[in-house]
């Protein structure tokens, strides 16, 4: 899951509005010895009313042992219509594989 | 969005829109998408949402006079679940460029729509019972498809809401099931629940395909997968055998399993009633709009103050780092 789906074009104008909060991203690890996986999104004045805001709407069974709040903001994202250029052509790179290296079949631990 | 050059830019995100959608893969929201597209989503997810929101408030109701401390802790926890479940939909709405306070700003003014179940009262303990189980069940039936809608956020809101909701149904269930087999008066008051919530679950599903104008549209845009009358027929064959378990019968002489179709069939449905509930005019439009509507004030002073508060420790902070 990528952290883009919520920040583009919908950071608040400041201000407008009265007092809009600004958006966070929310990051979850589930359990000790795994990454933090965007969980989703969600309104707050400032970190410490994200990081509860946070715990309430994305962890109310157990589904994180940490959680970390990142402004919507300070995330860059990849262009998706610049994909063929951006992100490197697997093609003729199947070196780069385990499975590209046929000769040492059936040779142990290897 | 704007684009400047509409020429062909739109042409190569047009391309790539429907190639996304010929492999049933997934939109994300920087991706180019039909303006129709992106409409018709911003609809669909914030009038889900206002549904989710304003669908707390019948429940809500029989928390202070929940029979236990037990039903009581449930009854919190689902009604939280719903709070959550809106939230996580204004977030995948907001992906695709509509604010947060648009959105709720159209809910409070009553411009905005949202499911027309929630606007019948909850007028005794088994009505808790008969909305886990139907409405909920519906909405199951419902959302369990959505899952593989071709908007990427809409979708992950949808496995994160239908994990949560097999639990209310159950929870439903289950307080039918302890009044069915409880006194006679129980009983009674179990039976007149299924009875009462009974069509208007029916009608979550929607108009009858022949008059529901959007349907194809959205089946074709591979958010919709199921039509309306479809899940409905599925929802009434899985009431058919579940309401046996309880004991009580379902309030409709004309449920069937039709041989030649392979589908359930129901009796009629009263759509003037639907349609005059969709339209502001049900037993409980004006007090649900004019609850929210007083929450949303009455909690004013809270988001100002959290604010405030932001702004001035923000303010000392960067004092700090100045000095
Ligand atoms: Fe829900
Ligand atoms: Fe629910």
């Amino acid at each position: 899951m990528s952290p883009q789906e919520s920040t583009e074009s919908t950071t608040p104008a400041p201000g407008e509005g009265g007092h809009r909060w600004p958006l966070w991203e929310v990051f979850v690890r589930s359990s000790r010895g795994l990454s933090h996986v965007h969980a989703g999104s969600l309104h707050a004045p400032d970190a410490a009313m994200a990081l509860r805001n946070a715990r309430d709407l994305y962890t109310r069974r157990n589904e994180g042992v940490s959680i970390w709040v990142v402004p919507s903001d300070a995330i860059a994202a990849s262009d998706p219509d610049a994909k063929g250029a951006f992100f490197e052509s697997p093609q003729g790179k199947d070196y780069r594989h385990a499975t590209y290296y046929t000769k040492s079949e059936g040779v142990k631990h290897l | 969005m704007a684009h400047e050059a509409p020429s062909e830019a739109d042409a190569a995100g047009a391309e790539n829109f429907e190639r996304i959608l010929a492999k049933d893969s997934r939109v994300e929201p920087k991706d180019w998408m039909p303006d129709a597209y992106r409409r018709s989503l911003v609809r669909q997810i914030s009038q889900h949402a206002h549904s989710e929101i304003i669908g707390m408030q019948p429940e809500a109701n029989w928390i202070t006079r929940a029979p236990s401390l037990k039903r009581k802790s449930i009854l919190m926890a689902k009604v939280q679940d719903e709070a959550g479940h809106g939230l996580y939909l204004y977030s995948a709405a907001e992906t695709l460029g509509t604010s947060r306070d648009e959105m709720m700003d159209a809910l409070v003014q009553g411009t905005a729509r949202y499911s027309s179940i929630f606007n019948y009262p909850t007028v005794t303990w088994a009505d808790m019972g008969a909305i886990g189980w139907m409405v909920d069940g519906a909405a199951i039936c419902n959302q369990v498809p959505l899952c593989r809608a071709s908007y990427g956020p809409y979708g992950r809101a949808m496995v994160r809401v239908c994990k949560e909701e097999s639990f209310h149904q159950r929870q439903g269930f289950e307080i039918l099931l302890e009044l069915a087999n409880g006194t006679p008066e129980q009983r009674a008051m179990a039976q007149d629940a299924v009875n009462r919530w009974y069509a208007p679950s029916l009608m979550m599903f929607g108009p009858p395909d022949d008059d529901s104008p959007n349907s194809k549209q959205s089946m074709a845009w591979n958010i919709k997968r199921f039509s309306n009358d479809e899940l409905r027929n599925r929802f009434v064959g899985m009431l058919v055998e579940q309401v046996k378990v309880l004991g009580l019968t379902l309030p409709d002489d004309e449920v069937r399993f039709n041989e030649d179709t392979k589908k359930w069939e129901h009796g009629p449905l009263d759509w003037e009633e639907f349609k005059e509930v969709l339209a502001g005019r049900g037993p409980c439009n004006a007090q649900r709009l004019e609850r929210r509507r007083s929450a949303h004030e009455d909690g004013a002073w809270v988001r100002e103050a959290a604010s405030a508060y932001a702004e001035k420790q923000a303010a000392e902070h960067a004092q700090k780092v100045a000095a």
